[in-house]
């Protein structure tokens, strides 16, 4: 009896030690800073060439724009960096995004994760951090 | 003549190749009474992909074949600001081995109070209203129905959560509906001795395996008011493909219980959804 615990004890040792192994964040699975670099590179490209939202970022500083989403997602995703900007109500104010802007943009961002063949669990697990953004982000 | 209006769209629908901005499959499929949901209960969901301030139509077909009845319905809807749908649809259902059929049309208005589906944390919830008309009350009133017309109120509640089942997004809806409906309508409203309105469950869970395909089930509670055969609820367990935002098909095994004497309806569910 107490060796068959013993035992049941061990493979279940075994099999934490296994799954912790395998952990990672999201941002690693992400491909780390250079993933994160190409779903926001790739994000403005589709904004670029999406006419329904374009024009929401006539007037911003692509640089820094760039800069800090980069900075987000990493932050989001578990990397190691501190999101340094704005809140979203703050850097959103002003700009009255519509339900239609946003889904443009899930849409834009969906279309990149697809390109870049992020797996659908870490597609789902990057939108399921950024959909609730929605309520700071519209109709500001 | 629905059926002709819903091919003269299909055959359009390369010409006219648009969609709103909606992500793809968060405007379900067309159910059998012509609102936007799965195969048999309406969800919460506006249909088609109109996004807000933008517009959107739908038409459909749909045909469910069980051991002794067949129902074709069609349909088309228009929908604006993701946030008003209105519908028509037409029904008929043949009674294959007994003979005959019976027809009926479904005017329905559904309005999406609060909450986004996607985006929070509370669903999206819509109240909705469907008006029935039989145009073929013969065989209704001799099995004691009261009324060929009917008014069915329903209040929906809708939410996908994202990365739940395996990574997979999972898609959540409950339906409380009013009703005195017969067989959804098809067998008249109300009898003699049972002429109030019920609350019913409906409930629908879905997983979304990519973008464009879900499967899942659903349930439907009816009520049973007619003395001359009892009537069942409704199960299915269908699969949904998106093919873009303009086309979905949907398939489902589907169990209807006993219908109109005739023991454990089961059979498939085969809808055509056009959107632009």
């Amino acid at each position: 009896m107490v060796i068959r615990g013993g035992l049941i004890a061990a493979c279940l040792l075994i099999l934490l030690g296994c799954s912790s192994a395998t952990q990672t964040t999201l941002y690693q699975r992400l491909g780390a800073e250079q993933g994160i670099a190409a779903i926001v590179d790739g994000l403005l490209y589709e904004i670029e060439h999406d006419e329904r939202i374009v024009h929401h970022f006539a007037d911003s500083d692509i640089g820094r724009f760039r800069a800090m989403l980069s900075e987000q997602l990493c932050d989001l995703t578990g990397g190691p960096c501190q999101y340094s900007g704005s809140s979203m109500q703050e850097s959103h104010t002003g700009f009255n995004i519509t339900l239609a802007d946003y889904d443009a943009l899930v849409e834009g961002l969906i279309k990149v994760m697809q390109r870049q063949q992020i797996s659908i669990a870490d597609q789902n697990a990057l939108l399921a951090l950024l959909a609730p953004m929605y309520k700071d982000i519209s109709y500001r | 003549m629905i059926t002709r209006i819903v091919v003269f769209l299909l055959a359009w629908l390369p010409a006219m190749a648009t969609a709103g901005s909606k992500i793809i499959a968060t405007g379900g499929v067309t159910n059998i009474e012509g609102n936007a949901g799965g195969g048999i209960v309406p969800w919460a969901v506006i249909n088609g992909y109109a996004s807000s301030d933008e517009w959107s139509a739908t038409a459909f077909a749909s045909r469910v074949n069980v051991d002794d009845f067949s129902l074709n319905s069609g349909g088309v809807a228009f929908s604006f600001d993701n946030r008003w749908e209105f519908s028509y649809a037409r029904q008929r259902f043949a009674l294959e081995s007994i003979g005959g059929s019976l027809s009926q049309d479904i005017f329905s208005v559904k309005y999406h109070l609060a909450g986004e589906l996607l985006y929070t944390a509370m669903p999206q919830i819509s109240i909705g209203v469907q008006h029935k008309r039989n145009l073929d009350f013969g065989l209704p009133e001799a099995v004691g129905a009261a009324s060929d017309k009917g008014t069915d109120v329903y209040l929906a509640a809708s939410k996908v959560l994202f990365n739940q089942v395996a990574g997979r997004n999972l898609l959540l809806n409950g339906t409380l509906r009013a009703s005195k409906a017969n067989q959804t309508g098809l067998l008249g409203f109300g009898s003699a001795d049972n002429n109030n309105y019920q609350l019913l469950f409906e409930g629908s869970a879905a997983v979304l395996l990519n973008y464009n395909l879900a499967i899942g089930i659903e349930y439907k509670q009816k009520p049973d008011k007619l003395a001359f055969a009892a009537e069942q609820h409704w199960r299915d367990i269908f699969i949904a493909w998106f093919i873009n935002k303009n086309v979905s098909l949907t398939g489902a095994y589907v169990d209807l219980g006993d219908i109109a004497g005739q023991g454990s309806q089961t059979g498939y569910y085969l809808a055509l959804e056009a959107t632009w």
